[in-house]
């Protein structure tokens, strides 16, 4: 007799464990990735919309003050720019691998669909790392000064500026540790799916 | 084939050792001083917590590559040495990129905030840095490099599942 199709799942190939029902594990990975692609776009919208506009009386001359209009924008720091673009590059790869996972059982990856997904994620997590961490340490020189190379701390006069970002901050590193989970899922998933 | 693959892996973990024993070494011996209107303005890597981070980082990566090196490849920790080497990478990126963010102020100040740059006055220091970040840079490609190689080579059908 011929075996039963259905007890049996063919243990080579990489696109036979997507066949199946879907197990409680890819439904965890779903549920990480999504969150993990909320966390990088809201670090990424945060920073974007960050700007905060102050006028300074710096003199007064007879009786009118002289004003000085000083903004802060996001776009002043290139670590800022780059914590923008990494943050926005690694959204839109979430929610591509969301897209894989929910709706792209049907199309033929030609055996590659792990290994794409694991070298995708590990690059992704190299992205969010660089751009957080620069972000992170421009916003300490922001906070603290340097008092060595004689550089003023700016958050004490531009203190909403330097919340919103702290926020981004906060909402990227939550992003990169799902991030690294997620990444070492799949890594682990490709090597089982090798055995 | 499979002496191969351990070539390639030995050589790629090598140059990363190298590369970031040099950089941590490099960023370690910078220092420089100068007097700048009888005031003396000495600059050294400890100045800045973000540089001390990058030496602690790069040390950090040293020692795992040696230890790396030295493990046979017969032993069965082969399948956590492959995620800590992603670790590793996102650590090495992490510390170059927030280095040259800081060097890059240094090297170019920052109207906006009134920031001026000081490598115009600790030339000796801004070029000692500048080596350190260019070993730190070629020490990250590689480990990005040994990742993509790693899982390329487990999962291709030509190559044994055990290296």
């Amino acid at each position: 007799m011929a075996p039963q199709s259905g007890t049996e799942k063919p243990m080579f190939g990489y696109g036979s464990i997507s066949c199946k029902a879907k197990s409680r594990w890819s439904w965890t990975l779903v549920g990480l990735r999504l969150l993990a692609f909320l966390a990088t776009a809201a670090a990424a919208v945060v920073m974007l919309l960050n700007k905060q506009t102050k006028t300074f009386v710096i003199a007064t001359v007879g009786t009118t003050p002289v004003n000085l209009t000083l903004t802060a924008k996001f776009q002043h720091t290139p670590a800022f720019v780059f914590f923008v673009v990494a943050n926005g590059l690694a959204s839109i790869h979430n929610l591509l691998m969301v897209m894989v996972d929910l709706f792209g059982s049907k199309v033929d990856y030609k055996g590659l669909r792990f290994a794409m997904i694991a070298i995708l994620d590990m690059l992704n997590v190299a992205l969010v790392s660089g751009g957080a961490n620069a972000a992170a340490f421009m916003a300490e020189l922001g906070k603290n000064g340097n008092s060595y190379a004689r550089w003023d701390k700016i958050c004490d006069r531009f203190g909403r500026f330097c919340d919103r970002g702290g926020g981004a901050l906060i909402a990227s590193f939550v992003a990169l540790a799902l991030m690294l989970i997620i990444s070492v899922i799949s890594i682990v998933k490709v090597l089982k799916s090798n055995k | 084939m499979v002496k191969t693959r351990r070539i390639i892996t030995t050589l790629l973990r090598l140059l990363a050792l190298g590369a970031t024993l040099s950089a941590t070494v490099v960023m370690v011996t910078s220092h420089d001083s100068a007097d700048v209107l009888n005031l003396k303005f000495s600059a050294k890597y400890t100045n800045s917590p973000t540089f001390k981070y990058y030496v602690i980082a790069e040390a950090i990566a040293t020692g795992y590559s040696l230890i790396v090196l030295f493990l046979s490849s017969k032993s069965l920790v082969w399948r956590l040495i492959v995620i800590l080497d992603v670790v590793i990478a996102m650590l090495l990126t992490s510390s170059i990129s927030a280095a040259l963010a800081i060097a890059q102020i240094g090297k170019k100040g920052n109207s906006h905030a009134g920031w001026l740059p000081i490598c115009g006055q600790v030339p000796k220091f801004c070029d000692h840095v500048t080596g350190a970040l260019i070993a730190g840079f070629v020490a990250a490609i590689v480990y990005l490099v040994l990742n993509l190689y790693s899982l390329h080579a487990v999962l291709s059908p030509l190559f044994p599942v055990k290296p």
